[in-house]
């Protein structure tokens, strides 16, 4: 007899940094706080800082979002405080699990900068510490060896991919964080506002037409130069890509830049140079979403532990910590200049490319695009019946969830 | 025994069955038939993040006074099974152009009706078959080698099944160290992770591996009950090994052989953890796939509670189904003995 388990996360791991670039913690922390954010550089430089303080126990999981609205709900909380990206503080907010920081930021926030505080009808409720965008990355002496321009367009970035293909000088020309699930879904809705500009013709969804179809056609077709075993492939596998030198491009994440420079895990440092996400349309926008990862404190924790993990966050979040490691992420913070591993991130936004439209109907449109484009890519399916087929399953989950 | 007796002893064990598999079974049986739904409103919110403020429409939950989402359980019949089943478009894909395969197989349902069966009648003979060889080698050994022999043999059984999928994926995926080694060896490029064929073939392989120690050990322990008599006077009347094992050794373990398959048969109808181990979820998915990735939270922070119950209902009648000819030949035999 069964009932399901479900069974387990994957936890990517716990990291621990050793402390050797955070400077000791002048707070001396006596509550003790937890807390649950994904795993990326960033959330590591972070966490470490407030670790010196004592006293507070991180969660480091890239499948955070699987557990972080059951873990807030609970009364007590699982965690004092959790970090958050621009689509799942939708899912907290709407489930009413943080609280507002107005008064936190009033006492302790001297150093925070007003595009760090996310205002939901006039309260605080989340601090933001950086943005993110998947941009180019490029291998600058493959493109220089071949005389190849940085591409601007998707097909400029085809037509480079064929000629390191010819040359042979990579395993793969091109690498993309195409894992089915989350990771395909967020291609396909970067890939998408580079053809078009909204996702939703009021309450129904409107991707059943050309600018998708064009969109499936474009996806295919960057595949066709990439590892085979694309549909396993997260940031972390296209991370390693690079480091390796197995690929020459890809549209990766800026929280992912930071990394080709490091000696211990990289082959080819400072080879790998960013660049504007590529556009779709010539003259259109770059084929990319925004986003911010922040910081959101639970509602249900005492208002000292709420406190405690405020001013810890203060010492995470703190000028001279986020100084200290300026290639780890896009900061935020004006106090220091970007590192030439955030320009990828900056130039994209500076062309135009469109905050991730996050939402309840665009998590649950997310989720069915993830688990419907694989067969498509692999020849299972056509792109009209993959087109249809989005259309049902998002009509289905909506009015599951009464959406509709 | 006597009746208060009997019901004094079997209490304790009934009120555990009701409350941990009966009651569950019925919730979800319940949950099946709803949707379970935020109660939603439409309102306008201003919001400002690092790009900017908007003031946008949005459907979002109503909270109560403590804060909590409220919940509306609505019943609606049938409608989760249809939403999984989708007789429509199935009906329609067979009337308009035939049976094609590969249209039923767009619909997740039939896709992963297909690998599960597969998998379930795939690894069922070289599992038994496989064990039964085993267990038949072992027990020619030399009695100083057979503990540490089958220690060993039981490794497979012990590691986590999630462990195991994941540390054999990794062998094979991308560069692993077998893939590279097969790469030499046949000099080409293979890439096994690209199609949904080589996954599945190292799906079933590894249940296979997985498995084989546990119908290892149990006929083993059958054939520990061998009645040597029987072997001996068989050997003299002149039947050959193989004849021996036909019709003596077979037919006495013949329950155990029932047993096995019965539980390897319930066992992987619930194939899980390979999906999920080999991240075969874009090529290949389960019945019980099906219901973990309704319930999995998306980014709006809800689940599909009602389609998720619905596939496990049907993943229950799939089960019993495939077991009713073992159960009703174990019921056959029983009867026969009692006459």
């Amino acid at each position: 007899m069964k009932k399901i388990l479900v069974l387990f996360a994957i936890f990517t791991s716990f990291f621990f940094l050793a402390g050797t670039n955070a400077k000791a913690c002048e707070l001396n922390n006596s509550v003790p706080v937890t807390s649950l954010s994904a795993g990326f550089d960033a959330w590591k430089v972070v966490t470490s800082a407030m670790e010196e303080c004592g006293n507070f126990t991180p969660t480091l999981d890239q499948e955070y979002r699987d557990k972080l609205v059951a873990s807030l709900e609970s009364n007590p909380s699982q965690f004092t405080m959790a970090g958050v990206s621009a689509s799942t503080n939708v899912s907290v907010l709407d489930a009413g699990v943080t609280r507002p920081l107005d008064d936190l930021v009033a006492k302790y926030g001297d150093s925070l900068q007003d595009n760090q505080k996310i205002v939901i009808d006039g309260k605080i409720m989340a601090i933001a510490m950086m943005t993110n965008a998947q941009h180019l990355f490029y291998r600058e002496d493959i493109l220089s060896d071949l005389g190849i321009d940085i591409p601007t367009t998707y097909d400029e970035l085809l037509k480079a991919a064929k000629v390191i293909k010819d040359a042979g000088v990579v395993d793969y020309p091109l690498g993309g964080t195409f894992k089915s699930g989350w990771n395909l879904g967020e291609e396909f809705v970067n890939m998408y506002l580079g053809f078009a500009d909204s996702f939703f013709d009021g309450n129904m969804p409107a991707v059943n037409n050309n600018d998708g179809y064009e969109t499936l056609k474009m996806m295919k077709k960057l595949t066709e130069y990439m590892d085979p075993e694309y549909l396993t492939s997260d940031s972390t596998y296209v991370q390693q890509q690079f480091q390796q030198g197995k690929i020459a491009l890809a549209n990766l994440w800026a929280s992912r830049a930071g990394a080709m420079d490091n000696a211990e895990e990289s082959t080819v440092v400072g080879l790998v140079k960013f660049a504007s996400a590529p556009k779709a349309k010539k003259n259109g926008k770059p084929a990319s979403t925004l986003w911010w990862d922040g910081v959101v404190i639970a509602k249900n924790v005492t208002d000292e532990e709420a406190e405690a993990a405020f001013k810890l966050a203060m010492v995470g979040l703190d000028p001279a910590n986020l100084g200290a490691n300026p290639e780890a992420a896009p900061w935020l913070s004006n106090a220091f200049d970007p590192a030439p591993s955030n320009i990828g991130a900056i130039l994209t936004a500076k062309s135009g490319a469109a905050p991730y439209p996050a939402s309840a109907k665009m998590s649950t449109l997310h989720g069915v695009l993830g688990a419907a484009i694989g067969d498509y890519l692999t020849g299972a399916a056509t792109a009209k019946a993959t087109l249809e087929k989005i259309e049902a399953d998002y009509i289905t989950a909506a009015t599951e969830k009464g959406l509709l | 025994m006597k009746k208060s007796t009997f019901l004094v002893f079997t209490m304790p064990s009934f009120i555990m069955m009701t409350l941990f598999i009966a009651l569950p079974l019925l919730i979800v049986l319940i949950q099946s038939f709803q949707f379970n739904q935020d109660v939603l409103e439409t309102i306008e919110r201003e919001n400002c993040d690092p790009f900017g403020c908007k003031t946008e429409t949005i459907t979002v939950p109503v909270l109560d006074e403590n804060g909590n989402k409220i919940k509306n359980n609505i019943w609606v019949g049938f409608q989760n099974y249809k939403n999984i089943l989708k007789f429509e478009q199935l009906s329609s894909v067979i009337s308009n152009d035939g049976f094609e395969w590969s249209k039923i197989r767009s619909i997740d349902f039939y896709k992963a009706l297909r690998f599960t069966l597969t998998f379930t009648f795939i690894t069922l003979p070289f599992v038994i078959i496989l064990g039964l060889i085993l267990a038949l080698c072992v027990n020619v050994l030399i009695n100083r080698l057979k503990g540490p022999i089958i220690f060993i043999t039981l490794l497979p059984f012990i590691i986590t099944p999630v462990i195991g999928a994941l540390s054999i994926k990794w062998l094979f995926i991308g560069d692993g160290i077998l893939t590279l080694f097969l790469e030499n060896i046949l000099d080409k490029d293979i890439a096994l992770f690209s199609q949904g064929w080589t996954i599945e073939i190292l799906m079933l392989f590894y249940r296979v591996w997985h498995t084989i120690p546990f119908a290892f050990v149990i006929f083993y322990a059958g054939l520990q009950t061998v009645d040597k008599e029987k072997i001996e006077a068989a050997f003299v009347d002149g039947a050959n090994r193989l004849q021996r094992l036909r019709f003596i050794i077979i037919p006495h373990i013949m329950p155990l052989i029932v047993f096995v398959a019965l539980i390897h048969l319930m066992d992987s109808y619930r194939v899980f953890d390979e999906i999920v181990g080999f991240s075969a979820s874009g090529f290949r998915i389960s019945l019980q796939w099906m219901t973990y990735d309704f319930l999995r939270i998306d980014d709006s922070g809800t689940r599909s509670i009602g389609r998720a119950s619905a596939t496990s209902v049907l993943t229950m009648i799939g089960i019993i189904i495939i077991l009713i000819p073992v159960l009703r030949r174990t019921f056959k035999e029983q009867k026969e003995k009692r006459l």
